[in-house]
């Protein structure tokens, strides 16, 4: 870099250091945050074990080896061992490798279910906030139309509603996926409408009226931008519901065709049968779901700060 | 002939009561019957208190609101008529300043995405870089640095931001600017820089305003001539020069003589018009006179059964209008001291 003597010179370079775009500053602001790193690293480590895992395990999950030394009636169960790091589950099989392994199913239900989640709770909500933020009088009867849907979608409990797909779509990963999925459509699409109404009530949306910008092009590029951080941290907390509720449809025989495929929920169900004899089982599932739930959600909400230029300093 | 014809224009708000069915119950009268004209080139100041319609009355100009009956029209086009694409494109010409620099700025943009905004909405410029062209022209134009274009609007200074608002609307080359309390929002100091930089914008863009404000000394800054509003209407109207030396409505006279006067003798001695009571209701305006609840010269005939129409009052000066039965009468009782 030549050295700068002209004091407008050296003022200019300074000025045109701010010169980043919102996604560079928004990444320059995550590296210098401790929650969005610790965040980042646990997501990170998640992926990594559920993409190798297999690879990695000491031994076979669906293997049950140590069927011979279990015995329900005594409760008797291999507890942590050279051989087997954390014990023997219930059916005779290798807890730590279940656990690793599982990782896998619990990430891809979890992530996939509320992708899906998100996509048609944008569209939908996005629809609605634009259509009632801008667009009159009818605007307003397409969002109520819309609402009321969602609305008696918000009504059925969670629950009975997946279990309801579920039952109609017949019993696949894919069914847990679209049914959880669809759970949280509602959720998405209320809180980008509710944020999307306040932005609409804005000066700036105004000015871009006064200026003739087109309604569609408002709702894209003003609206949009100005209220989806409060829908990506709820992304991330959703997430961790996602998998809770994948373990509950898989407890009630909804899940997974092949059972035998270790996933952390169908872990936590087949736990609570033994919750006096072996209450660890149900903890280590429990401490993994926790841990990737607080990495998403840390990350999420370091995002939507970097995100926000009101906060950048 | 005038650029800008506002004719009889209101503009009602109703007030519906009931969850499911919305009964309207009334009217708010934010605008009621404003009629006036803005010659090319010329600059109109409105002033009056809170709540008085002059914001009303600006955003139904710039049709953000739906007029409820009068017209507007612009260079011989009506533009309570228009709707849809056919609006959008008139936008081009009549532009808005807004008050609040900081919110009328989308957070979430820089400068030059702001900016460009105009530009591709109305299709002006062909490629990338004759508008890049056109982007600096306006930053040198409202006095902004060029390396302001990757930064965003909470980066700047509060007179900075309204630059970038100004240069926002001058982009599109309208010819009418309408300024809603373009000032109000900035410290004192700040003020003056951004009403000289609008003073020399007209001059040499050839602009014509429309500019709302309730410091009586910005508009007299900026203005050719001042209209005085008063619940929905305007009561007073003349060369800003002339409603300053000699205000004929009680009203403006009461305005003018609340402005402080720079001289500790005079501002101890001069007699001040001290009105009582609050603005009435736009809800419920009182019948004939809007003003005689509050007027010191309010007489017991007329003023409170029927409404005085603008009327051209012959002082000397050519363009003095009032809403006031008794105007020659306060004509001959001593102006208050002037600014």
């Amino acid at each position: 870099m030549s050295v700068l003597t002209r004091k407008a010179d050296r003022i200019d370079r300074l000025a045109d250091q701010h010169g980043l775009s919102l996604w560079q500053e928004a990444l320059r602001r995550l590296r210098r945050s401790p929650p969005a790193i610790i965040g980042a690293v646990i997501v990170v480590l998640f992926v990594v074990i559920a993409l190798v895992g297999p690879l990695l395990v000491p031994h076979d999950p669906l293997s049950q080896a140590w069927r011979g030394e279990i015995s329900e009636a005594r409760g008797a169960f291999p507890g942590p061992r050279a051989e087997n790091w954390l014990g023997v589950d219930h059916l005779g099989r290798d807890e730590f490798s279940r656990l690793i392994v599982g990782a896998r199913q619990t990430l891809i239900v979890g992530v996939v279910s509320t992708l899906l989640g998100l996509a048609v709770g944008v569209l939908i909500g996005g629809i609605a906030g634009a259509a009632a933020g801008l667009g009159g009088r009818a605007g307003r009867f397409l969002d109520s139309f819309i609402m009321r849907i969602i609305d008696m979608l918000l009504a059925v409990p969670s629950l009975l509603l997946a279990v309801s797909v579920a039952a109609v779509l017949g019993q696949s990963l894919a069914t847990v996926m679209i049914a959880i999925g669809l759970v949280s459509v509602p959720i998405f699409a209320r809180l980008l409408r509710g944020a999307m109404l306040a932005q609409a009530e804005s000066e700036y949306v105004t000015a871009a009226v006064a200026l003739g910008v087109p309604q569609w092009k408002i709702a894209w590029s003003h609206l949009l931008p100005n209220s989806v951080g409060p829908v990506i941290v709820q992304a991330t907390l959703t997430l961790a519901t996602a998998i809770i509720e994948a373990a509950a449809l898989s407890f009630l025989g909804l899940g997974n065709a092949d059972a035998a495929i270790p996933e952390w929920g169908v872990m936590l169900a087949d736990a609570q049968r033994y919750l006096s004899v072996r209450p660890e089982w149900a903890i280590y599932p429990s401490v993994g779901i926790i841990v990737i739930a607080l990495g998403f959600t840390l990350l999420g909400e370091s995002m939507r700060e970097a995100l926000d230029p009101k906060l950048r300093r | 002939m005038s650029l800008l014809q506002v004719e009889d224009l209101s503009v009602h708000f109703p007030i519906t009561r009931g969850a499911l069915l919305n009964r309207t119950v009334g009217h708010v009268r934010a605008v009621d019957g404003v009629s006036f004209s803005i010659p090319r080139h010329g600059a109109y100041g409105l002033v009056g208190e809170s709540g008085c319609g002059k914001s009303t009355l600006g955003r139904a100009i710039m049709r953000l609101n739906t007029p409820t009956s009068g017209t507007v029209t612009y260079d011989g086009t009506d533009l309570t008529a228009l709707h849809g694409r056919r609006l959008r494109g008139m936008r081009r010409h009549v532009q808005m300043v807004f008050q609040d620099p900081m919110s009328s700025l989308d957070p979430r943009q820089n400068v030059e995405t702001i900016l460009l905004e105009g530009l591709h909405t109305h299709n002006i410029g062909s490629g990338t870089a004759a508008r890049r062209a056109l982007v600096a022209d306006v930053l040198d134009a409202v006095g902004l640095p060029r390396n302001s274009l990757s930064r965003y609007p909470h980066e700047f200074s509060g007179g900075q931001r309204q630059r970038i608002g100004i240069a926002r609307a001058l982009i599109v080359e309208p010819d009418l600017i309408v300024a809603d309390e373009p000032v109000s929002a900035l410290d004192v100091s700040i003020q003056a820089q951004i009403l000289n930089l609008l003073a020399d914008l007209q001059a040499s863009r050839g602009l014509t305003y429309l500019i709302i404000a309730h410091d009586l000394a910005v508009v007299r800054h900026v203005s050719r001539t001042v209209g005085v509003m008063y619940l929905g209407s305007l009561v007073e109207e003349a060369d800003s020069d002339d409603l300053y030396a000699t205000p004929l409505h009680p009203y403006t006279r009461a305005l003018v003589s609340a402005v402080p006067v720079p001289d500790p003798d005079v501002e101890d001695r001069r007699e001040r018009i001290i009105l009582r009571g609050d603005l009435p209701s736009a809800a419920a305006p009182p019948s004939g006179c809007r003003f005689h609840t509050r007027c010191p010269w309010v007489r017991d005939t007329r003023c409170k059964d029927e409404r005085p129409l603008l009327r051209t009052i012959s002082t000397g000066a050519t363009n003095h209008r009032v809403a006031c039965h008794w105007a020659e009468e306060i004509a001959a009782a001593p102006a208050p001291a002037s600014v």
